[in-house]
């Protein structure tokens, strides 16, 4: 920073209305990116506080500042290394003590902190009565009481937190007792800490030692950087382990956090009345009957089957909308232009490629409207509660569950932010399987597929070959996760022990927010990838082109054609041609051999090439292979599944045998790209790849050879 | 009142937590949601499949795996 603005950093426990309070604080005006280095989503947005802009960096949720997981050592470091003018600690008031854990961390680094003594009214309808200056005054830090799903209290917050950050002051540690055995430690192994360069002349030198003590790795790895230091404080540490082990029966770090909880309770204590006391508050009461045994898994049901319903019925008029949009944008960029290579390339390239994605940005924005609400209600981390169980049984977690409906577990998601999802699971096996198994699931991209071959080949059983194809890719996922998990990715689960936050209604602005970050994620996808994808496709499709004879043939043929109906089924007949001779169709071609106890022609397999980048290129290429011209809207759909019925080399089981290879073949080139920035390396998107199309090519041969063996398809 | 493991309370039941026996990465997590001794928590209920397990603590509510609640040793409290 050149200009000598103010930072506050944002910290807080996963629930406590961190996300909230940001979006009150900063509006609209949000940046989002990582943390350098590692897939720690960071938000930045900025405050007009009388006249000043203010930034404020959305720290990661979390319960502690230990080095256990990578959010909380994120937090740790960015107030250790960037070090925040002020650290505002968002705390739940209805979950004081618990929250107050991560603010006693804060206090003992010495970090200038003010506390925003958040959903106040939620306290109070529980009948916890606060004293707001009495707990300021026995923690020694501002105190702000607020409602950030109101906006309430967020100008006294900033006024407070600006106050302190305009101080200045030095660090202050916190000092409390951790009993005489551990305070003894700590004394002898600052004084050997104390003036050393290790500590950059920033830590403070007991707060070191107390990391010493709880075996922190991350400090204990940083101070073999002077290894002469490092001999004459670990056998301090060691004895004092072994004295805490023998007296206590305990380790110094559990006996650390009793003590944190011991200040924590005594300050409670006199600053909480209890006008009553509430044992089964409201949310308890839903979750009696929500988690219950029969009907928590007939209401996870019914929800799915409902956001299913919704998602579809909501979309289907903007989705009209917009192919309607970009086919009269096709015809009007075809009516200026003249006829050639550019018109191609644009017509057919650019609008018809990325159009074609975009036509279903309203379907994955109500998809992800829909996730929003059980996210935000507090549902989401039921249905972990209730799955877990079942998904642990694969080597899955709770959490997995997520990623899997983001990424089209109830149809129509996306792998992209499903595969971002994975983030919230601290297990790292159990993340990178349902990293693998949640490109199998029924994203939006694979449904004009499905909705094409159903058409024409079942159209009499639509809604049963939708939910088998749904089913199935469950199984896979599952099947596939278990596997994994016992072969690549073995290893113990980490543990589970997650929060399950009260129901709420959630709030219109937050769901739009959450709504937008995950729809901008899969524009962004179609943004970049898709556009360049597109060209190249339409190159691949549109190259070398025909011989001159062939060409000159046709232009004849067209100059003699009497009515515009020949002249339609010419062209289509030209371009269907030209298909065979460009590059796609050759390299279709040269792997029918493979393709062919699958049941797939060299068409097909033009498609699947195409569909390697994005899934939603195999409509469209079925479409040119066909040769028919048009292929978006109603009509086009229905005209190609009219002309696949016709084709000789297809049947119904040739359509299911197609639709389960392209449910499981490989995750599109998006898909992918997150899959390496996600896990840092290529080698598992490309292990990915290998083997999702090995299981589809597997699954297909078994669809269309047993098929066969049962008198199926003819 | 008898000292048992968390796994065998019954949905309803109060109790005292008396002791975590683990350390490590569980132990830690376990402390970081304030299960710590004298912390007084009520069992909710179960998942359909009886695992996990739901508990209310210090106002909250909160879910573990049967085999992470093996090492939280608590007293069972009078029920009113």
């Amino acid at each position: 920073m050149s200009q000598p603005g103010l930072t506050i950093a944002l910290a807080g426990n996963p629930n406590a209305g961190k996300t909230s309070l940001f979006n009150a604080l900063t509006g609209a005006r949000q940046h989002v990116g990582n943390y350098p280095g590692v897939t720690v989503e960071k938000k930045e947005g900025e405050v007009r506080h009388q006249g000043q802009v203010v930034r404020v960096v959305d720290l990661p949720g979390t319960y502690s500042l230990t080095a256990y997981s990578l959010e909380e050592l994120v937090a740790r470091n960015y107030v250790i290394g960037e070090r925040p003018d002020v650290v505002v600690d968002v705390v739940d008031a209805a979950n004081l003590e618990r929250n107050l854990y991560l603010a006693v961390q804060f206090m003992e680094l010495g970090a200038p902190l003010v506390i925003a003594l958040n959903m106040m009214d939620v306290a109070e309808a529980r009948g916890m009565k606060i004293d707001v200056a009495k707990l300021s005054q026995l923690l020694g830090v501002p105190v702000v009481p607020t409602v950030a799903r109101t906006g309430k209290g967020m100008e006294e917050l900033m006024a407070a937190a600006v106050e302190v950050a305009r101080a200045q002051r030095p660090w202050r540690p916190l000092v409390i007792s951790y009993g005489s055995d551990v305070d003894e430690g700590l004394k002898e192994l600052t004084s050997l800490l104390e003036g050393k360069e290790v500590r950059h002349g920033l830590l403070d030198a007991r707060w070191l030692a107390l990391k010493c003590l709880e075996a922190d790795q991350e400090v204990l790895e940083k101070l073999q950087s002077d290894p002469h230091l490092a001999q004459r404080l670990l056998p301090v540490c060691r004895r004092v382990a072994d004295h805490v082990r023998q007296t206590m029966d305990d380790e110094p770090e559990s006996v650390i956090a009793d003590y944190r909880y011991g200040f924590i309770s005594a300050i409670a204590r006199q600053a909480i009345t209890w006008e009553r006391e509430v044992r089964m508050d409201f949310s308890d009461k839903v979750d009696r009957v929500l988690t219950n045994r029969l009907i928590g898994p007939l209401f996870l049901v019914g929800v799915l089957y409902a956001v299913y319903q919704f998602v579809f019925w909501a979309s289907e008029g903007p989705v009209a909308g917009l192919e309607a949009g970009f086919g009269w944008l096709g015809e009007a960029v075809t009516g200026l232009m003249p006829e050639g290579a550019l018109r191609s390339l644009l017509v057919d390239g650019v609008i018809g490629g990325v159009g074609g994605v975009l036509v279903f940005v309203p379907l994955i924005m109500f998809m992800f409207f829909a996730i929003a609400i059980m996210e935000d209600s507090g549902y989401m981390a039921r249905v972990a509660y209730l799955m877990d169980r079942v998904l642990r049984a694969f080597g899955l977690h709770g959490n997995s569950v997520i990623s899997l409906i983001v990424g089209g577990g109830i149809s129509g998601g996306c792998a992209v932010p499903g595969i971002m999802a994975t983030r919230t699971l601290k297990d790292p096996q159990a993340r990178l399987a349902t990293m693998l198994v949640v490109p199998f699931m029924n994203c939006g991209a694979k449904m004009p597929v499905f909705g094409l071959l159903i058409a024409a080949f079942f159209a009499d059983k639509k809604p049963e070959v939708m939910f088998g194809l749904t089913l199935f890719a469950w199984a896979l996922a599952l099947i596939a996760a278990r596997i994994l998990r016992s072969t690549l990715l073995k290893g113990e689960q980490a543990p589970f022990v997650m929060e399950l936050p009260p129901y709420r209604t959630p709030t219109l602005k937050g769901l739009l927010i959450h709504m937008w970050e995950r729809t901008w994620q899969y524009l962004k996808k179609a943004g970049t990838m898709l556009l360049s994808v597109s060209i190249v496709m339409w190159a691949l499709m549109s190259f070398p082109g025909l011989p001159e004879e062939r060409a000159s043939h046709y232009e004849q043929a067209l100059a003699q054609a009497e009515s515009e109906q020949a002249k339609t089924e010419l062209k289509n007949q030209q371009a269907s041609e030209e298909l065979a001779g460009s590059l796609a169709g050759r390299i279709g071609q040269a792997v029918s051999l493979i393709t062919a106890p699958l049941g797939f022609e060299w068409r097909t397999n033009v498609a699947l090439l195409g569909g390697l980048a994005a899934k939603e290129v195999i409509v469209s290429t079925l479409g040119t292979a066909y040769s028919l011209g048009k292929t978006e809207g109603e009509e086009g759909a229905a005209s190609l599944a009219e002309r696949l019925k016709e084709e000789p080399g297809w049947n119904a089981l040739n359509a299911l045998s197609l639709m389960v290879f392209v449910l499981i073949y490989s995750p599109c080139l998006a898909t992918l790209v997150v899959m390496r920035r996600e896990t840092g390396s290529w080698r598992w998107p490309a292990f990915s790849v290998v083997y999702t199309t090995a299981v589809a090519y597997l699954m297909a041969l078994i669809v269309h050879q047993g098929g066969r063996l049962l008198g199926l398809g003819g | 009142m008898p000292e048992i493991s968390m796994r065998q309370l019954q949905a309803g039941q109060n109790a005292t937590v008396v002791k975590i026996t683990t350390a490590g990465e569980l132990g830690r997590r376990l402390r970081d949601m304030g299960l710590v001794p004298g912390t007084p928590l009520v069992v909710i209920g179960r998942a359909p499949l009886k695992d996990p397990v739901e508990i209310k603590l210090r106002g909250y509510n909160l879910t573990l795996r049967n085999n992470e609640a093996d090492h939280i040793v608590v007293r069972v409290e009078d029920n009113q």
